[in-house]
């Protein structure tokens, strides 16, 4: 079985930490700014609503997420992650990511981190360039990122990331960029394309005539990134990710593989029961559902049958080692879409699995499949 | 005659006229007025322009309809008349719903507006008034604006129609200033109908439409003779027998009367369920009692612009038929025929007075219906000379023989009157040269502004050369035009290929001179409007074999989203989703989607 199939049995919990200095302009996460007068009464939250969860498994894997984890007190997300050991334990060797920005990052925070359990930890490198930096609205240095690596290293984080975006209208630097990123030598890396989301900063710019991203220009900016990550010894298993062997990361993974996962927090998502649901994105209406032991969800979405067989194929052809093709991946194959799709080289048939060759092209590939009709119930 | 004779009321006291005028002259606030001063409709019922009833004419602020309203009028004398009012719309596309509303009446009031003078449309509605023998009754509108200079449009509007300058009514449909005294005019001025009440039935069916519970709704003028509730009668044209079931008049609610007398307008119901028998123009009789001749009736209005209509989906080719055939009935206009194309499938190839009604028809097929059309570039119908002699008429480009196969093209032409200041003719003059206009004559109305007239191929009018008339002329000219025989053009097929494959609804028939910048500006438009696909695109302008532009629709390189993480999936394939129903609004043309706006976007060619 493939790795990445195997990952269909890690058992992952997110937690998502709201709390960021200021918006930035490209940012449609849930998260809140001036607020930051509430992170312990969250964290106590997130244990009420741990502790509401019934009792699934060891996990193997903990990403917590935001927002800006990093600028909690690690002490109160320490107390997060003991309750969610108390409630269903750990594995053996449990990944436990955290997401921190470069100009929150210090030695003594990276040793406390360490203290509370973290092992793993993902920079918002965002980019080397300053003007750049500014122009994406982060807080940072470039110099900050490297101070921010070599603390990590020296406290012990066995993993580390760094997250930079690419194809910023105007931006020059990506280049440098990547020569910066790659010269600290992460053990993973994740390179995104800026996009312009609805109820953006960026996105009411864009329709007031700023110019948006390019998408030739982000497609050579990929295939830069691409060239440069691989002969650095990052290998891509995903669109945007690269990682040493060993390094990818085991609760993504389990996502795109399919498998039931926790979470926790304002507007998390998560897929237990077969059904996937998500949190009150609003501070106070989750906050007062948490304290109340009520349930924090605000709605829910059965995934079953072929809408389940769809997704399955879906998540599974953004990762490099494609994916079983199995009913949906037959149908598509099979079908004119996927007919013209395979003519133009954008996928394959492949023993069984149905891989994307043509990356940047997934979402046609993903289009056609959703197109696809469901096929008549059978007994 | 009928057991129960209809309180029928006496002709002498009954007054048919229509408002006639350029459009946004006032016609329609001026049939509000006169619906108040009657009492036809409270204050509280009152909106603008209150005949404008269907929707597209509300949003666009026009006329498209004629409408006919029955108002009951107490004159000076305290004798009781009864006025039948049609308002009439006022643009060139519409002229014949015009002709159609003059035949119903003996009198038309013709306005000009106060500070614009006299327009183009004023005078073509004046002809066709003088035309049909109607008694004019001129008037100025909008007096109450500061910019009015009735005394110079007075002087404008004797000179076209004589009289004396007192003969001209000063109004504002606005305030009302002036209403009660065209009131007495009209009562005063329009002859009284002269029908025979004793003779046989004649009825003239100048409107109807199809009412989904009611069946075909007719709007007749009775003209000899008279007509009552449940009796037999006999559409003279297609022979159908009928009952009438219901019989009413406009006040402007529907209100249903025993039966109407000479000199009256009402509408009638029968039993007609199919379509086809019913045509606007057909005389109604008497189906025991009948007349030996129908009325005159109406010319067939000839279509200037042809284009195809089709279903976005294929299965609604049927309901289409249908559509166009319950839509016929309330434009009689309007003539269709089956077409297909290798690129758009099955649908129908369409004869339009002009681009607004091509418009409008449009639009009402796809709110009235619920149709999703694609429409093919307009045209115009050309004539072929075979090499056997025989001249055929074609009114699609891609019916033209190749060059091998006939001996020369003839095009349509147009006599265009337009009227601006002065101060314009040497632009307009440019324009129309460069629109391959033949030298035309001049007339001054007053020392200010001139009528211009001009014959042009039928091509170069009816597409944009307004526009381009209005920009030249800061919006002061008016235009319009009317059917001036056919002439032999060196004109040229230019078809546009995709991936290499002929796009049959992209083809035009263009003169020789314009077939490089047609074809360049065809193909530079598609560029933008295709969208990239997963390989690269060539789209290529020919003649015949001969290629005279190309572009290229690069092969897409990204499409794919940066992030699809556990908190995103479902928001993420809902995207994708609906990025997917975009897609439907495409057309497969070979293995090239097309998005539906290319096909209308042709519309807009301007090969200035
Ligand atoms: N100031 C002024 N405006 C008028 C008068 N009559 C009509 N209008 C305006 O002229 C525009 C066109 O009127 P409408 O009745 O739709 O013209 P139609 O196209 O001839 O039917 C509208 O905005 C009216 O409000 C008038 O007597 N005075
Ligand atoms: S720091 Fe991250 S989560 Fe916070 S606003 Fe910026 S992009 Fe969004
Ligand atoms: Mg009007």
């Amino acid at each position: 079985m493939e790795l990445a199939d195997r990952a269909a049995t890690i058992r992952a919990a997110y937690v998502h930490i709201p709390f960021c200095a200021r918006l930035c302009p490209y940012c449609d996460f849930a998260v809140v700014t001036d607020r930051d007068d509430q992170t312990a009464r969250y964290c106590k939250a997130l244990t009420l609503e741990i502790e509401r969860e019934k009792e699934w498994a060891p996990l193997d894997s903990i990403y917590v997420g935001g927002g800006t984890p990093s600028r909690v007190d690690p002490q109160q997300l320490g107390l997060v992650l003991d309750a969610l050991a108390a409630q269903h334990g750990f594995s053996e060797e449990p990944e436990v990511s955290i997401e921190a920005n470069p100009e929150d990052w210090s030695l003594d925070r990276a040793l406390a981190l360490r203290q509370a359990g973290f092992n793993r930890v993902s920079f918002g490198a965002q980019s080397f360039n300053s003007s750049t930096l500014l122009r994406l609205g982060r807080r940072h240095q470039p110099d900050q990122i490297a101070v921010a690596v070599f603390a990590a290293r020296e406290a012990g984080f066995s993993s580390i990331n760094l997250d930079v975006i690419f194809g910023t209208p105007g931006d020059g630097s990506w280049g440098e960029t990547l020569v910066a990123a790659l010269s600290l030598r992460p053990d993973h890396l994740s390179c995104y394309a800026l996009t312009v989301e609805p109820g953006t900063e960026l996105f009411r710019q864009v329709a007031a005539g700023s110019r948006g991203p390019d998408p030739d220009q982000q497609a050579d900016a990929w295939e830069t990134a691409a060239a440069a990550a691989e002969s650095a010894g990052l290998v891509r298993y995903e669109v945007s990710n690269w990682a040493r062997p060993g390094h990818a990361v085991n609760y993504n993974l389990a996502v795109w593989a399919q498998a039931e996962y926790l979470a926790f927090g304002l507007g998390a998502h998560r897929f237990r029961s077969k059904v996937r649901s998500h949190n009150y994105r609003h501070l106070d209406t989750y906050l007062a559902a948490a304290e109340k032991g009520a349930s924090t969800w605000a709605g829910e979405e059965p995934i079953e049958g072929w809408t389940s067989e769809v997704e399955r194929v879906f998540l599974g052809i953004r990762r490099v080692a494609g994916v079983r093709a199995g009913p949906a991946g037959e149908a598509l194959w099979h079908s004119d879409e996927g007919q013209t799709l395979a003519k133009h080289g954008v996928i394959e048939l492949d023993g069984g699995r149905l891989v994307v060759r043509r990356t940047l092209l997934t979402d046609a590939v993903a289009r056609a499949l959703l197109a696809l009709p469901p096929p008549p119930i059978q007994n | 005659m009928s057991p129960f004779p209809p309180p029928m009321f006496p002709p002498a006291r009954i007054r048919n006229f229509c408002i006639i005028a350029h459009i946004d002259h006032g016609k329609s606030t001026l049939a509000d007025r006169l619906l108040e001063r009657t009492g036809a409709i409270s204050e509280r019922d009152m909106r603008e322009q209150v005949l404008d009833t269907m929707d597209l004419e509300r949003e666009r602020g026009i006329t498209i309809k004629a409408q006919a309203v029955r108002l009951n009028y107490r004159a000076q004398d305290g004798v009781d008349y009864l006025l039948n009012l049609i308002d009439t719309p006022g643009h060139v596309d519409f002229s014949y719903e015009v002709s159609r509303s003059l035949a119903a009446c003996e009198g038309a009031l013709l306005l000009a507006d106060a500070a614009q003078g006299v327009q183009a449309q004023t005078l073509a509605n004046a002809h066709l008034a003088i035309n049909a023998g109607l008694e004019i009754i001129p008037a100025v509108n909008k007096i109450d604006l500061p910019a009015a200079d009735p005394e110079r449009v007075i002087a404008e509007m004797i000179g076209v129609l004589g009289g004396r300058p007192e003969d001209v009514l000063r109004l504002s449909a606005k305030s009302g200033e002036g209403v009660d005294h065209l009131l007495d005019e009209i009562v005063r001025l329009v002859p009284p109908p002269a029908g025979d009440p004793d003779s046989a039935l004649r009825a003239l069916v100048f409107d109807s439409y199809y009412d989904a519970y009611r069946g075909v709704v007719c709007y007749v003028r009775i003209v000899d003779g008279s007509l009552s509730l449940g009796d037999p009668i006999r559409f003279m044209a297609t022979g159908e027998i009928q009952s009438v079931d219901e019989v009413g008049v406009l006040t402007p609610k529907a209100l249903e009367v025993g039966g109407l007398g000479p000199g009256e307008v009402g509408y009638l119901i029968t039993g007609v369920k199919e379509i086809g028998r019913v045509k606007v123009g057909d005389t109604i009789t008497n189906a025991l009692r009948g007349a030996q001749t129908p009325l005159p009736g109406y010319d067939e209005p000839k279509p200037m612009v042809f284009a195809g209509l089709f279903p976005t989906e294929g299965d609604d080719f049927e309901r289409l038929r249908e559509a166009l055939e319950k839509l016929t009935l309330n434009d009689a206009s309007l003539k269709y025929e089956p077409e297909s194309s290798r690129a758009l499938g099955f649908g129908f190839r369409l004869g339009f007075l002009g681009l607004l009604h091509m418009e409008i028809v449009r639009e009402r097929l796809e709110r009235e219906y619920g149709l999703d059309l694609v429409a093919t570039a307009p045209s115009v119908a050309f004539r072929v000379r075979l090499p056997n002699g025989d001249l055929l008429e074609v009114q699609s480009p891609q019916d033209v023989p190749d060059p091998d196969n006939r001996l020369g093209i003839e095009e349509p032409y147009v006599t265009a009157m337009i009227i601006a200041p002065a101060e314009h003719i040497g632009s307009i003059m440019e324009l129309v040269q460069r629109r391959r206009g033949e030298a035309g004559s001049m007339h001054y109305l007053s020392p200010e502004r001139v009528e211009l007239t001009y014959r042009l191929p039928l091509s170069e009018v009816v597409f944009d050369f307004f526009d381009q008339l209005k920009s030249r002329t800061k919006g002061y000219a008016s235009l319009d035009y009317e059917p001036a025989g056919y002439q032999v053009s060196d004109l040229v097929k230019v078809d546009i290929l995709l991936n290499g494959v002929p796009v049959d609804a992209f083809s035009a028939i263009v003169h020789r001179e314009k077939a490089a910048t047609y074809g360049k500006l065809m193909t530079e438009r598609l560029k933008e409007l295709i969208p990239r696909q997963l390989f690269d695109i060539p789209i290529q302008a020919a003649i015949g074999g001969r290629f005279i532009a190309r572009e290229t629709v690069k092969a897409r390189r990204k499409d794919v989203l940066a992030k699809c993480y556990g908190g995103d999936i479902t928001r993420k394939r809902k995207l994708l989703e609906r990025q997917k129903e975009g897609k439907k609004r495409m057309k497969l043309v070979g293995s090239v989607e097309v998005p539906q706006e290319a096909f209308v976007a042709a519309l807009r060619v301007d090969t200035d």
